[in-house]
């Protein structure tokens, strides 16, 4: 049993704004749900299953009533920035079960402006022990990247080159929220916000969203508009629950080669990967993972140019997370959505990979200490 | 320079599940939950051992020792730390085996190294808890 060419991804929508001040958190999902229907040519009414991660509301009820939609089957799986990759999978398998035809998965978020008050520390087990001691996001991976230069020797001049080629991507991206080329030494002397990592280290923080509509073969037979075949899905939750967590990788260890051995897909046969970008040592440690290098070597690698347009792989020609877009610091849903338009050819023109016909797409969850991995592989309708 | 030495101390919620790992603390002590069966720490604090699925879980002092993992200096604190202007976010290894997120005190953030040896500092917060913070033992006390 296998999701393998079982569901397609009919429509794909980025909101394209990065702050949205008068609108409310619904109303961005309902842009985002009536954008990936239009692009597929469907509408509300087709959609009999929907995903969400849940968090406005109660539930996946609350907007399931405002888009006014009936589905079949509901999904609110929350697994953070990765939750949307997730989405997929379930939808597909839901759709190869017969349970649902046209699968709707929306996000929305108003993040912009907003300070990070005290944690909850009562209703989540691990919270009491952690977030008493000024646990932050960029902490918890600044963390990780110390671990790393510990270990392997990486150098804050190769973090650099993550956020230096991502931003290279950005300047062609008219939507994204910073277009400006940067340097290593740019973001090596951008002030420091957990050390080793200095703030161009770290992703954007935006308003918006996206939406995802997954579908069964007959109806993306059926529709005018180019599809993408959903190939792979694997999740991992990494975590400390049985001893020591290691600060060094991620859950694409076991969730990557599990999704590419679904696919039938060897590494080597992916055209482009959008690699979850939350900080710079996130898509260096992710790569190791892959295997699209040695671990410890992940440095190195970006350093040589590899997630340029004619490196080993391209990575997130959007300009990512540390350049485009996060919406409500969760990026999981954009990297597909980035996904989806080079296996359309559909990227911008200076950043579409050439002939792309497998691509990848993975979301990181959570932090260091326990992680949800989801990685998706993607390929060209005729895949 | 020295680290801050007075960072917040932000209450931790404490349920009966955890209460003797707070209470200890509050104690000067570091008492962790050990599985009964397995004979191993459990980490975070919790009375369930996620190896075998014992819900016997035994609580024991440990030496309050170990060796650091990683650390960074957060600039950028959010919640209580909002205004503490710099402070040492660590992770520690205890000797005991668990690897546990702390602040590291009483230390120049320039002068830490991973593989440095530390001890457990004790930290009043609220009534009914202390925060697990620790220092760098110096040289010549090893």
């Amino acid at each position: 049993m296998s999701i393998r060419g079982k569901a397609y991804i009919a429509g794909a929508f980025e909101h394209p704004l990065r702050d949205l001040p008068q609108h409310s958190v619904q109303q961005i999902h309902a842009e985002c749900a009536i954008g990936a229907l239009a692009d597929a040519g469907l509408s509300l009414r087709d959609v009999d299953g929907y995903f969400s991660t849940g968090q406005l509301g109660f539930g996946g009820v609350s907007m399931t009533e405002y888009l006014g939609l009936k589905p079949w089957y509901v999904d609110a799986t929350f697994v953070g920035g990765s939750s949307y990759l997730a989405h997929v999978g379930h939808a597909a398998a839901a759709i190869a079960a017969g349970k649902c035809k046209i699968a709707l998965i929306t996000q929305g978020a108003k993040v912009r402006g907003v300070i990070r008050g005290p944690k909850h520390t009562g209703d989540t087990p691990e919270f009491p022990f952690e977030t008493v001691y000024g646990e932050t996001n960029a902490g918890i991976y600044a963390l990780a990247a110390r671990r790393h230069m510990h270990e392997f020797g990486t150098t804050a001049e190769q973090l650099a080159a993550v956020k230096v080629a991502a931003a290279n991507y950005a300047q062609y991206n008219p939507d994204a929220l910073l277009r400006k080329p940067v340097t290593i030494e740019d973001v090596v002397n951008s002030p420091m916000i957990a050390d080793p990592l200095h703030r161009l280290d770290c992703c954007v923080v935006t308003d918006g969203g996206g939406a995802i509509v997954v579908v069964a073969p007959e109806i993306a037979r059926d529709l005018q508009r180019q599809s993408v075949k959903i190939l792979g899905h694997a999740e991992f939750i990494k975590h400390s629950g049985n001893g020591p967590n290691d600060f060094t990788s991620t859950g694409a260890m076991v969730s990557a080669p599990r999704a590419l051995a679904e696919a039938g897909v060897a590494l080597g046969d992916v055209d482009y990967a959008s690699i979850y970008d939350s900080f710079t040592i996130t898509v260096i440690m992710t790569l190791e993972d892959f295997g699209f290098c040695k671990k410890g070597q992940g440095g190195a690698f970006v350093a040589s140019g590899a997630l340029g347009l004619d490196g080993v792989i391209p990575v997130n020609t959007d300009g990512g997370g540390l350049c485009n877009n996060h919406p409500g610091y969760q990026g999981g849903l954009v990297k597909i959505v980035e996904a989806v338009r080079q296996l359309r050819g559909e990227a911008n023109s200076q950043t579409q990979v050439r002939d792309c016909a497998i691509a990848v797409a993975h979301g990181t969850g959570g932090g260091m200490s326990r992680q949800a991995s989801v990685t998706l592989v993607l390929g060209r309708e005729d895949a | 320079m020295m680290a801050h030495n007075q960072l917040p101390t932000p209450v931790p919620f404490v349920s009966p599940e955890t209460e003797p790992y707070w209470s200890g603390a509050r104690a000067g002590k570091l008492v962790l939950p050990h599985c009964a069966a397995c004979d191993h720490p459990i980490w975070y604090p919790k009375a369930f051992c996620g190896d075998c699925g014992s819900l016997a879980v035994e609580w024991r002092e440990a030496s309050g020792l170990g060796t650091l993992y990683s650390f960074t200096e957060v600039h950028r604190g959010e919640g209580p730390y909002r205004e503490t202007a710099g402070f040492v976010l660590a992770l520690v290894d205890l000797d005991e085996g668990a690897r546990v997120l702390t602040n590291i005190v009483e230390a120049d953030p320039a002068e830490l190294a991973i593989g440095q040896r530390v001890r457990a500092v004790f930290q009043d917060a609220g009534d009914a808890a202390a925060l697990v913070r620790f220092s760098p033992i110096p040289e010549q006390s090893k």
